[in-house]
């Protein structure tokens, strides 16, 4: 593929699909749409890398992830949300991991909607952690896939921006924020 | 319990609505003794803010005794606490900094977007002021839900009433910080903009960091006189011309610094231009566009402005000129609340600063509908109105 950048900005910020969005993550499909978010997260790297690594406890802050199993040290299995109350499996298998510093992931033959990415952690000083995360997904086309489509390509990057919003959260203030004030009113607006 | 629910512009009543739960690990619930009606909450009784939903508790001023506490919570039952209009975590980049206002958590995720779509970053959660500041149920009621209670509200002694110390919650702090940043050195001359709360405190502020004269600008009478209590100089900018009115009166110089605290609704948001993208200059009155805009002109070359007042979008005509080429410094920001309690509560106990002054009303929690209405139609006697659950009628 050509490379027609002349900057230093992730791909995942490109003007023009001219610009390979995926020009990042190595493991991801030909093609394929990607976001990227970064974050920075006043905790150390290990920590976050560690919690990141915990598979199971990703749904606690991803909105639309229903929950991940670990099947073994390098895989995992994936229940997430549809529109009109379906879900979408996949088994995702870790690609690169580099302790305290990147974990990327690709989804196995099967899945559902083909995806894969890698979460990044980078030493910000005082600061804490840059943590970066970039998602790569290729939805089939009928059925399930097209309303997934839909779903992600709406508004590409605000899910994932919220999710590393409530990882930061539930790191720095060890709970994620909520406006309810109680959890009647919680369920009739949905989670934060 | 009962509470002061909006529905729409000049409609708020009261009404009974369920109770506030421990929803987080570092929650209170507050059985509240004390709540006031801020300039802000008019912006929302008036219909100008977005993001508002049939239902929502108001108020964000607001003080009681703690009933319920969360397991990370280190308040205890008991306790009489004030209550900052501001939520802010205490472990982010910026509340490490005492840059509270600024907290990266404050608000649910979901509700970051729209501030950070409009100013670029999403800022601290507020009480009882719209979703587009987290959604979070306000003081204007007989409990509240406080997120973060082991960092925000500060445990009053006993003994103190309610009225000396409930207006830390946000007008206080406000004013401070107004004079703060108008970074005053001894001997200044400072104008403000402005006598309502946010106005008469930063007067009050402004004397005790050094100025040697205040000139306070308005056009209610009595909110002059208030600030000529405490030694401040009037301008009627309806009788005088205010620029000339300051500059004759600083020997041709112009005040060392100026404070426009026009808007009074110091965490506010302006919204006109929210809703509304296309239009570029929204001010918060008939007579006030003028102020931030008089008080770059006005202000001495090399001088500071501080600007306490709320804008929330885009302001026409601004004079950028001005600022750049008499070199000016400007400074704004919504305040910090929870950097300032702990000084400023020992001040009022020191009895260094009084705020009761200012409380011209008070009513049962059950007549706040009267009192929005009094503190909207009545600006010139009505500076506060405070309200008090399970007052008896007067």
């Amino acid at each position: 593929m050509t490379s027609l950048r002349s900057d230093d900005a992730p791909a995942s910020t490109a003007k023009s699909s001219d610009k390979d969005e995926t020009a990042d993550l190595p493991e991801a499909p030909r093609g394929a749409s990607a976001v990227g978010r970064a974050v920075t997260i006043r905790r150390p790297r290990a920590e976050l890398f560690a919690c990141w690594r915990d598979f199971g406890r990703l749904a606690s802050f991803m909105e639309n992830v229903e929950r991940v199993e670990p099947i073994d040290g390098k895989r995992s299995h994936w229940v997430v949300k549809a529109p009109g109350g379906e879900t979408v499996e996949w088994d995702a298998r870790i690609t690169d991991e580099r302790e305290g510093e990147l974990i990327a992931w690709a989804s196995e033959e099967g899945a559902d909607i083909a995806n894969s990415g890698r979460v990044a952690f980078r030493d910000a000083g005082a600061r804490g952690t840059v943590v970066t995360a970039t998602i790569a997904y290729d939805p089939p086309g009928g059925g399930v896939g097209r309303l997934i489509a839909k779903l992600f390509q709406r508004e590409p990057g605000i899910q994932a921006r919220r999710d590393l919003r409530r990882f930061k959260q539930l790191m720095e203030t060890g709970e994620i924020a909520t406006g309810a004030r109680n959890r009647r009113v919680e369920s009739e607006e949905g989670q934060g | 319990m009962r509470a002061l629910t909006w529905h729409g512009k000049h409609d708020v009543r009261m009404e009974t609505v369920d109770d506030p739960e421990i929803m987080n690990p570092r929650d209170a619930i507050i059985r509240v003794t004390s709540t006031a009606i801020c300039g802000s909450d008019l912006h929302l009784y008036d219909g100008y803010i977005p993001t508002m939903e049939k239902g929502d508790i108001l108020g964000h001023e607001f003080m009681g005794e703690v009933v319920e506490v969360g397991p990370k919570s280190t308040l205890e039952k008991g306790q009489r606490v004030v209550v900052p209009f501001t939520i802010s975590c205490g472990a982010c980049y910026y509340c490490s900094k005492k840059q509270y206002s600024a907290c990266d958590n404050g608000l649910p995720a979901a509700n970051q977007d729209i501030a950070q779509t409009i100013y670029g970053h999403p800022m601290a959660g507020l009480f009882g002021y719209s979703h587009m500041t987290g959604g979070y149920s306000g003081g204007q009621a007989e409990y509240v839900r406080v997120p973060f209670s082991d960092v925000g509200p500060i445990v009053v002694p006993e003994g103190v009433e309610d009225d000396k110390v409930l207006f830390l919650s946000d007008i206080l702090p406000t004013g401070w910080m107004a004079a703060e940043n108008a970074m005053i050195e001894p001997g200044d001359t400072v104008a403000v903009w402005g006598c309502g709360p946010v106005g008469l405190f930063s007067i009050q502020s402004a004397f005790l960091m050094g100025a040697e004269r205040v000139i306070a600008i308005d056009h209610f009478p009595h909110r002059l006189d208030l600030a000529r209590g405490f030694g401040a100089e009037a301008v009627n900018f309806e009788e005088s011309k205010t620029y000339e009115a300051l500059m004759e009166m600083t020997g041709g110089i112009g005040p060392d610094a100026c404070i426009d605290a026009v808007g009074l609704e110091a965490h506010g948001f302006f919204v006109d231009n929210v809703i509304d993208q296309i239009k570029v200059s929204t001010f918060l009155g008939t007579d006030r566009p003028h102020s931030i805009r008089q008080a770059i002109i006005a202000c001495r070359k090399g001088g500071r402005v501080s600007m306490p007042a709320v804008y929330g979008g885009f302001v026409d005509k601004f004079p950028l000129g001005a600022l750049m080429e008499k070199g000016l410094t400007l400074k704004s920001g919504q305040t910090h609340v929870q950097r300032y309690m702990r000084p400023l509560l020992d001040a009022i106990l020191e009895g260094k600063i009084d705020t009761t002054f200012l409380i011209s009303h008070r009513l049962p929690l059950e007549q706040a509908p009267e009192g929005y209405k009094l503190f909207h139609d009545k600006q010139n006697e009505a500076t506060k109105v405070v309200l008090k659950p399970g007052m008896a009628a007067a």
